[in-house]
């Protein structure tokens, strides 16, 4: 899978967690929580949707390091290499 | 013979639009099952009905707003014969008649059905001439047509309305903005209700944190995404089984006297991106373990953003706890949410200076930089003394420097 496709899904596990999210408007560059206003329990809830997504599991030592979403493509790209995971998901 | 009636989801509710029913006549209906689609000024919400039965006739048509009290459905309880209810209905319809009951401009046929007939199997349907012969042209069942004219009778507008397709109102929800501007009245009237009639008084206590992350962060390092737990989870656990001992805090002042809750259902304030904020009900939260808990406060989050709410979750919390330190302040002082008695805030967990006991010498003591949260509780005076408050922030100190036992599912008796 490659990055544009990994982070299409996401952002959709963003907007499926924060309908009222506009992906559009947020900068992968910045801090991700303080952008779109996630608390404890979206962000877990995002992790989540991540996961039923991508099959990317992030351990919750792992999870506060991953602050911006060019942070998150890198990690899952990195993951689903290691994976061996096959090109389309 | 049962009535649903449009339920009040919190105090600050007068009124709800009908935005669709998921049942119809002749459905069964269980304890529990949500069966219609309500709007207010907060979200679309999915209202629940309390009662086992049939579903007999349905009274509201959707795109009404009507006040909250109204009839909108009658059910046949187990065993009750069609004739019976269609009885009994006829007689509350009656005494409904003559409450107002605001329908909107008629998008659809909006205007609510005045009699049974047609919504009953066997019962005789008025259909105009001219209406029936619209309807065969139009593939439009009658059966399922409400009437708007004399006696429920069927009119050739009311035929064209339903072959239309719906209005977008039907399914749309309000813009954001103009639902921001709505919710921020109904706060606004709720605030200011519970700053002029409640005696607010204020309490803080600085709890130890320290047990309570490294339980969470050992079992958090095993746990699959799907499993992980929340900090949340402990603060609103400890909340719920501290009020079991302190009843004064939990419930609601009606009628210049304490009524307490039928079971400790804390309202969860999630603020909303788009403005304003919502407390739905975690229901016998001191009944479930930390796991079962924060897979809740999950889904009350989600839902919440999805704007999927149940009406029970609107209605029953019987008080609110607030967690403004995902924010990044140190503490809260809330406002209590009318008629509900009290609030319980919670801050940053944040490193802070911390006198521990060196062992040893008495009175030896060691400075550590160790996790730590301000809890508060903004109480109603009228409900309950500041020593009791005191006692319920030290009993949920207590209990957070002990998570494992935290943990255990408390067994909470059924009301007599």
């Amino acid at each position: 899978m490659n990055r544009q496709a990994i982070a299409e899904q996401l952002l959709q596990a963003l907007t499926e967690i924060a309908p009222e999210i506009d992906p559009k408007a947020i900068t992968p560059a910045k801090l991700l929580r303080q952008q779109v206003d996630l608390d404890s329990a979206d962000w877990l809830n995002f992790l989540v949707a991540v996961h039923e997504r991508l099959g990317v599991d992030i351990p919750d030592a792992d999870a506060p390091k991953l602050s911006t979403l060019d942070k998150l493509i890198d990690y899952c790209a990195q993951r689903l290499e290691a994976d061996g995971a096959p090109a389309a998901h | 013979m049962i009535e649903f009636r449009m339920p009040s989801l919190g105090s600050d509710m007068d009124e709800g639009k009908l935005l669709k029913w998921l049942v119809q006549p002749g459905d069964p209906v269980h304890k529990g099952q949500v069966i219609a689609v309500v709007d207010t000024s907060k979200a679309a919400i999915d209202v629940e009905c309390w009662s086992e039965g049939v579903l007999h006739a349905l009274l509201v048509e959707p795109e009404a707003v009507i006040p909250v009290g109204t009839l909108m459905a009658v059910l046949r309880a187990p065993g009750e014969r069609v004739e019976d209810v269609d009885a009994l209905a006829a007689v509350a319809m009656a005494r409904e008649v003559s409450a107002p009951v605001a329908a909107p401009p008629p998008a659809r046929s909006a205007v609510p059905a005045p009699a049974l007939s047609g919504l009953t199997p066997g019962a005789r349907q008025r259909v105009s001439p001219a209406a029936r012969r619209r309807a065969q042209e139009l593939g439009v069942d009658v059966e399922s047509v409400r009437g708007s004219g004399p006696d429920g009778a069927i009119t050739l507008a009311d035929v064209e309305a339903c072959a239309a397709p719906p209005a977008p109102a039907v399914t749309a929800p309000p813009a954001a903005a103009s639902r921001a501007r709505e919710m921020r009245k109904v706060i606004a009237a709720a605030m200011a209700r519970s700053k002029r009639e409640i005696p607010h008084y204020y309490l803080a206590e600085d709890i130890l944190f320290a047990n309570a992350a490294n339980w969470l962060a050992q079992r958090n390092a095993g746990l699959p995404v799907t499993q992980r737990l929340l900090p949340a989870a402990l603060l609103v656990k400890a909340v719920a089984v501290a009020l079991q001992r302190y009843p004064e805090f939990n419930g609601f002042w009606r009628d210049g006297g304490l009524n307490a809750g039928a079971g400790v259902h804390p309202g969860i304030a999630i603020s909303l991106r788009e403005g304003g904020l919502v407390a739905p009900a975690l229901r016998d939260a001191a009944a479930l373990d930390i796991a079962a808990l924060t897979r809740a406060l999950l889904d009350l989050v989600k839902r919440t953003r999805a704007g999927s709410l149940r009406s029970s979750e609107l209605a029953d919390a019987t008080i609110t706890i607030t967690n403004l330190g995902e924010q990044g302040v140190a503490s809260v002082f809330g406002v209590i949410y009318p008629p509900q008695v009290a609030l319980v805030g919670f801050g940053r967990v944040m490193l802070r200076p911390w006198a521990v006991d060196a062992g040893g010498e008495a009175g030896a003591a060691d400075v550590k930089a160790l996790p730590v949260l301000t809890a508060s509780l903004a109480a109603d005076h009228r409900a309950s003394d500041g020593h009791r408050g005191a006692l319920l922030l030290a009993q949920i100190r207590d209990l957070l420097q002990d998570p494992q036992a935290l943990d255990a599912p408390l067994h909470i008796p059924e009301p007599p």
